[in-house]
């Protein structure tokens, strides 16, 4: 009988690893064609990476809160999307308000640390709320059921948000001091892009430091991994589960900012895709481990900037672009199937997936 | 809060809980929307019934830990009055402060209805802190009356709620039944209930209860009690009795209400299909959508001229549709067999969008219709006669429907439904005992699969064109939503469930952008108080049931979470 299902196993594996084959032949004669044709110059291939840069370390920040609580309490925050939708959402009517109270113009730097705090303060109180009202009472359930329950609580934050704020899309005020380019010798840099990826880098290395130096980083590591143990040791593994969240929430709130800046609109249905987009980020750096998160998040931004133009034009199919959100599924759907374990995860035994 | 001011005073939390749960309920513009509607005409609107329910709810729940009649009461009393002070202090804001500028339901409208429509605002003020105090003494009072007593009054409470809400569709039916259309008088008024019909459905209703509960029990024993032919013989009459209603629904119900049974139709086959494999093997699938849309595309490309490929009848291609389904459930099922929960979730809500992409970009456009979908799909018929009404669709929904749930209800108790539920409790397990966990997990793709794909031909024609964006995300979330409401694994759950979530918010059309808010709240208080749904399947609720024993036991200790797998 083993000896039996030991066969069907690799048989499916055979199949499975063809069709990977074939994908991966694919996009290498796509590449080809498409480099072979040259349809776009160097600076065309230059503004796609930047692009791809800046929407990755977004992507990146994001993917911080979905992997860290996956690190503490195994289960994937669907509502995560909302917590990064509700930061900048909020932060919009001040925004707003300095700009047309001359604020935004006079004090540029100022002004923008305030909506940074403003969107991080209330995308980490969403989020603490969320794990205090939804996620705790759960804790113990069998492991559908805080799923569902995430699920729920998204839903139900996108549609109080529109409730709150209304359905339509919000125009951010444009901030003149980041209009225009800035060259970096040969490079023409997007002034807002080039704040975007520094702002993001900043903050990444602060909160990786935070997670690792400080003692409340060192206790949520420990109760990653193993809650009993920590509580023995003296870890009030519940302060340190909100703690997570918190965290969580705060870089959720700041990459909301970043991507209001770039898309320079808000609206509430605005956290759905860059939220998938950033679990695939955490996945494909391997979930639960936070300096994968933050590779998998630049390395999907590059793939979506590059990937339609590189890998789709070159076999000739029209408005490659459009399909850059299903190469963005295709990359999660072939992470998982082929090495769940992401580019830097070994915490994930096969058990837990 | 200091936890001093909590202990003297027990009710203030929850009373906190509740004013911010009112604040919320007016802020999104739930109270002003739904006041549109009157639940009893002239004395009490919709809007205004949420409020109430919802304070109620929230004292009911504080008093309920009360040890003494006293002690509930007054806990009851402080949480109503909390309620009330913070949505008083929210009029009082919005009444010095234009806050339309963020809020846009802030309206001066929303706090008129706050303040009882009363000219004067400390009038109005007093108002509500009354109600406030008097919901909360109702409430905590309620909590302390004995379990029987209780259950009838909230079932009338809920009737009347329920009634009142549709009174604009259940109207203009009974004014249809020519000798019972005086009925409809005495009942209803010109929006909502009459105050002489709300006193008579409320007597009705604990009439019915107490006539329930004396001979319930008393019925129960007699069935019981009869010989197994006798018992045969009245199961079959109540079949036939059953059949004979769901054949002439359609025609006593009118047109309106038939396209609403439809698409609870379609809901419950889609909702077959995810049972099967959510339900009964444990697999969360949330590109469900896939599934029917694969099933509503192959009927559009073969019959539809627009396309010109092929042109089939409907009944030709619908084998075809059907097919296709299995093998997508099929190809989507093997990558996944390995995968467990939160990862099979995200996989499949990645291959459900994939599908939609691909069909929505202009690439595959000469194949699928691109955007502007396909058109022209022909209708279904028999012998000449076409399903065009939703009368007669409802017939054909009503087979496929039967057909579903006869083939789930038998397949469950079959050897391989058995291996669905072993593979769903444990698969190391279900392994160990020689069943092969590729196959098995394969067919319920496969199977949960082929009912989708029915619908989704059924909808197909209903539809007589098919766009991508028919088939988003949502879909599968409703459908996920409809078995869990029911009762994950249940088939009488099902339905059940798709006649909540589906057929309700059909009837309350004007309330449809609260629809996904309620859904997810739905889901989020679902799985905090009653994980089983609504008509659970035994064996998952005693399951979860267990889960609930231990949880509270291990509350103390936060340790125990992390063993969980």
């Amino acid at each position: 009988m083993l000896q039996k299902l030991r066969e069907r196993i690799t048989a499916t594996d055979i199949i499975m690893w063809a069709i990977g084959a074939t994908l991966v032949a694919v996009i290498l004669y796509g590449s080809a064609a498409t480099l072979i044709k040259g349809a776009y110059s160097g600076s065309h291939w230059v503004d796609f990476i930047i692009f791809g840069l800046a929407q990755g370390s977004i992507y990146a920040l994001i993917a911080m809160g979905y992997t860290m609580v996956y690190g503490v309490l195994r289960m994937i925050n669907f509502a995560h999307s909302e917590v990064f939708m509700s930061g900048p959402y909020t932060a919009y009517y001040f925004a707003a308000y300095f700009f047309s109270s001359g604020l935004l113009d006079a004090h540029p730097v100022l002004s923008l640390v305030a909506l940074f705090l403003i969107s991080m303060a209330t995308s980490t109180l969403i989020a603490v709320l969320l794990e205090r009202i939804a996620y705790r009472p759960l804790r113990t359930a069998p492991r559908l059921v805080p799923l569902i329950t995430a699920i729920g609580a998204s839903f139900f934050l996108q549609y109080m948000f529109r409730g709150f704020y209304g359905s339509g899309f919000q125009a951010y005020p444009v901030i003149r001091g980041l209009e225009g380019h800035l060259a970096l010798g040969p490079i023409r840099v997007l002034k807002f892009q080039l704040l975007i990826i520094l702002a993001a880098a900043f903050l990444m290395v602060a909160l990786y430091q935070f997670v690792q130096r400080t003692k409340i980083g060192k206790a949520i590591r420990s109760v990653s991994e193993d809650k009993e143990a920590s509580a023995l040791m003296g870890i009030d593994v519940d302060r340190m589960i909100t703690m997570t969240f918190v965290i969580g929430g705060a870089a959720a709130g700041a990459a909301g900012v970043l991507y209001a800046l770039m898309f320079k609109q808000v609206h509430f249905f605005m956290g759905f895709i860059p939220g998938i987009k950033a679990f695939t980020a955490a996945v494909l750096g391997g979930i639960g481990n936070i300096p994968g998160a933050m590779l998998g998040g630049i390395f999907l931004g590059l793939v979506e900037s590059v990937g339609p133009s590189l890998f789709l034009d070159g076999l000739g199919i029209p408005a490659p672009y459009q399909l850059k959100d299903a190469i963005a599924f295709t990359l999660l759907v072939l992470i998982l199937i082929f090495r769940p374990t992401g580019i830097l995860g070994e915490r994930l035994a096969v058990k837990k997936a | 809060m200091s936890s001093a001011l909590t202990q003297r005073f027990p009710g203030i939390n929850y009373g906190f809980i509740g004013g911010v749960c009112l604040v919320i309920l007016s802020l999104i513009g739930m109270v002003e929307t739904f006041n549109q509607r009157e639940i009893i005409s002239e004395v009490i609107t919709m809007g205004q019934t949420l409020l109430l329910l919802t304070a109620a709810f929230i004292a009911y729940k504080g008093a309920s830990r009360a040890s003494g009649t006293g002690q509930a009461a007054v806990i009851g009393l402080t949480t109503g009055l909390v309620t009330a002070v913070i949505l008083a202090l929210l009029v009082l804001l919005g009444k010095s402060v234009n806050m339309r500028q963020v809020f846009i339901n802030a309206s001066p409208v929303l706090f008129q209805i706050l303040i009882f429509q009363q000219e004067e605002l400390w009038v109005g003020i007093l108002l509500l802190l009354l109600a406030g105090l008097i919901t909360g003494l109702a409430a905590g009072l309620l909590a302390r009356v004995s379990a029987r007593p209780r259950s009838i009054l909230i079932t009338g409470i809920f009737t009347l709620t329920f009634v009142g809400m549709l009174q604009d569709t259940l109207s203009p039916v009974f004014s249809e039944w020519g000798a019972l259309s005086g009925f409809n008088e005495l009942l209803f008024a010109a929006n909502g209930l009459s105050i002489s019909g709300a006193v008579g459905l409320f007597t009705a209703v604990i009439a019915v209860k107490l006539l329930w509960n004396w001979k319930s029990a008393s019925t129960q024993t007699a069935v019981r009690s009869m010989p197994p032919q006798a018992r045969k013989r009245l199961n079959l009459v109540f079949a036939i009795i059953g059949v004979f209603v769901l054949l002439i629904l359609p025609q006593v119900l009118g047109l309106f209400l038939s396209e609403v049974l439809t698409i609870i139709g379609l809901y419950v086959m889609l909702g077959l299909g995810l049972n099967i494999i959510v339900g009964f093997s444990g697999m969360l699938d949330l590109g469900h959508v896939a599934y029917f849309a694969i099933g509503s595309y192959t009927i559009a490309i073969l019959t539809s001229p627009e396309l010109g490929f092929f042109s089939f009848t409907f009944w030709q291609a619908l084998p075809f549709a059907i097919v296709m389904g299995v093998v997508t459930g099929i190809l989507i099922c093997t990558p996944v067999l390995k995968m467990r929960g939160d990862y099979l979730a995200i996989t499949t809500l990645g291959f459900g969008e994939i599908i939609r992409l691909l069909v929505l970009s202009d690439f595959l456009r000469p194949w699928l219709g691109g955007a502007q979908g396909i058109g022209k799909i022909p209708k279904a018929a028999i012998m000449g006669f076409e399903f065009t009404r939703p009368q007669d669709l409802y017939y054909l929904i009503l087979a496929g429907c039967l057909l579903v749930a006869f083939i789930a209800w038998r397949i469950r108790d079959s050897r391989l439904g058995r291996s669905w539920m072993a593979v769903r409790e444990d698969e190391d397990v279900a392994q160990a005992m020689a069943i092969n966990l590729v196959s098995t997990k394969l067919k319920a793709f496969a199977v949960g699969a082929g009912f989708s794909a029915l619908s989704g031909a059924i909808f197909a024609t209903k539809l007589s064109s098919v766009y991508p964006h028919s088939f988003n995300v949502m879909i599968s979330i409703n459908i996920l939503c409809v078995i869990i409401v029911g009762g994950m694994g249940s088939i009488p759950g099902v339905i059940v469930g798709a006649a909540a979530l589906v057929g309700l918010p059909e009837l309350l059309r004007e309330f449809a952008e609260y629809r996904l808010l309620v859904y997810g709240a739905v889901l989020v208080a679902m799985m905090l108080l009653r994980p089983e749904g609504l008509w659970p399947e035994a064996q998952l609720a005693r399951e979860l049931k267990g889960d609930d024993a231990t949880a509270e036991t291990n509350n103390q200790t936060p340790a125990a979470a992390g063993s969980q797998s």
